[in-house]
């Protein structure tokens, strides 16, 4: 594709890349505001900006800090933050929360979440489907640089998987029992058989009677089971 | 494709706010900044100037730490423009990735490269007036045509500054460096007329060394600035800077693009 204005078109995105830019060489507050300058705000406005965003992001008490001592989860943070500088019109976030903890990274949830409801449009690429299925109206899951499907994330899962998904674990003879019923959908993973199923309770009852299962969980069906059952589990090396 | 090594670089006043960004950085932390510059050109005349000066007394009639002031602030040129835009350029490209946050927004790579180029020139600028201040306290420079030192160290800085980017933008690794370091820089710093007329050299030696060594050129304009001798032939070292400034500055930009962008 050709971008005939890379500028106007540049003004008009936020960025939130992969790797962590923030300046080194500055502090949290003085990130914001040499990076305001690229974008041709004025002074003032940047000060004004910096605030509001130090505050949404969480990160006031730290705006006289170098960004060496930032922690991973309030790097992303001011990354975010950053990028909301010259009010985008669309948001491109790479993998906006690998290798945050859990509580930083539901704290970036929440403040997607939020712009989501102002109405900015993200473009969002993740490794974590519950990310995905958190944040996402719409999810295209590529493998290979290849679409393999396209929707939203509660259709996909009803669609791939169903409602529920039995994990049964036992003997060889107890899973091959399993496996003669023509009719069900399941994978074999390891040691145990996961069924999936739109009805997994009366599912679980026909099984305890004709298989004698014993060891069985019944879970929702998520996205990673989608994703798993259209990539496969070998893995990509 | 060859073509448009040929064309110069499209840049707008947005390259400011490149040259703002690494001036803020430089203005954190003046104070060490301002001590080598300082310190540097008193060391050289110590031991040059005053120390080896006892022995040599004149060359081409004028005292040792006299013939050897100018060239302190030509080296003083190269130096600080070389080093910002080889180690510093590497640096924010590289380690910081300071460059890919920027064209992340309406900044063009050409215009992240200019603003790098121009604070190399200004960083030559800043530290060759300070080696300035120093050579007119202790008497060796003409006050009314020194002052020009001060533009000519802009554009002597920007020359560098080129020349240390096209290398920026074709070594492997920050190590690599060493390479243009010792087998250009410090032959240039020792055969360029600095500490030496270059007219002891082989004749041969000597014509090479007028057209490819940029600090030949440099150093004949700061010496006829600081002896206030201003003569014809000196039009043609400043078209050479001129010309081989804008050169480097294009081949520079068109390098970091390929290797960043292509």
């Amino acid at each position: 594709m050709d971008v005939v204005h890379p500028r106007e078109t540049k003004k008009l995105l936020g960025v939130v890349p992969q790797e962590n830019n923030l300046d080194p060489d500055f502090t949290t507050y003085e990130n914001l505001l040499v990076y305001s300058r690229y974008f041709d705000i004025s002074r003032s406005e940047a000060e004004e900006k910096a605030e509001r965003l130090l505050e949404f992001v969480q990160l006031q008490e730290k705006r006289e800090v170098l960004i060496d001592k930032l922690s991973g989860g309030m790097k992303r943070r001011l990354i975010l933050a950053r990028a909301l500088l010259n009010d985008p019109k669309i948001l491109i976030l790479d993998e906006p929360t690998t290798g945050l903890d859990p509580q930083a990274r539901h704290v970036i949830w929440e403040k997607l979440k939020s712009l989501k409801h102002e109405g900015i449009t993200m473009i969002l690429t993740t490794q974590y489907m519950e990310e995905a299925a958190q944040l996402c109206d719409r999810l295209i899951i590529m493998d290979y640089g290849k679409i393999l499907v396209e929707g939203k994330p509660d259709e996909l899962v009803k669609e791939y998987i169903g409602a529920g998904v039995l994990e049964v674990r036992g003997s060889p003879d107890i899973l091959s029992c399993i496996m003669e019923n023509e009719e069900l959908k399941f994978e074999v993973v390891g040691d145990t058989v996961h069924v999936f199923t739109d009805k997994p309770e009366e599912l679980m009852s026909t099984l305890l009677n004709r298989c004698k299962v014993d060891l069985t969980t019944i879970r929702a069906a998520t996205l990673e089971d989608v994703f798993l059952k259209l990539t496969g589990r070998a893995l990509r090396e | 494709m060859a073509g448009s090594y040929l064309r110069f670089p499209e840049l707008s006043r947005r390259v400011w706010t490149v040259w703002k960004r690494n001036r803020d950085v430089f203005m954190k932390t003046y104070r060490v900044n301002f001590i080598p510059p300082f310190l540097e050109p008193l060391l050289y005349l110590a031991a040059l100037g005053f120390g080896l000066g006892f022995y040599v007394g004149t060359v081409d009639g004028v005292p040792y730490a006299k013939f050897i002031a100018p060239s302190l602030l030509a080296i003083s040129m190269m130096n600080s423009a070389f080093f910002e835009c080889t180690y510093g350029s590497y640096v924010r490209m590289y380690y910081q990735k300071t460059f890919d946050a920027i064209i992340a927004t309406p900044l063009s790579l050409e215009e992240v490269i200019g603003g790098e180029l121009l604070w190399g020139a200004t960083k030559s600028l800043i530290n060759t007036s300070i080696t300035l201040v120093v050579i007119v306290v202790f008497g060796l420079a003409a006050l009314g045509t020194a002052i020009f030192i001060v533009p000519l160290a802009f554009l002597a800085g920007l020359l560098f500054s080129a020349l240390a980017m096209c290398f920026t933008a074709i070594v492997p690794n920050i190590d690599s460096f060493n390479y243009p370091t010792f087998l250009l820089i410090t032959p240039m710093f020792l055969f360029s007329g600095t500490f030496f007329p270059i007219s002891s050299l082989p004749v041969a030696v000597q014509q090479v060394s007028v057209i490819f060594l940029p600090l030949v050129h440099v150093v004949n304009i700061s010496r006829a600035l600081t002896f206030g001798r201003l003569t014809a032939p000196l039009l043609l070292d400043l078209g050479w800077i001129a010309i081989v400034c804008v050169v480097l500055f294009t081949l520079s930009v068109k390098l970091m693009k390929k290797r960043l962008i292509v």
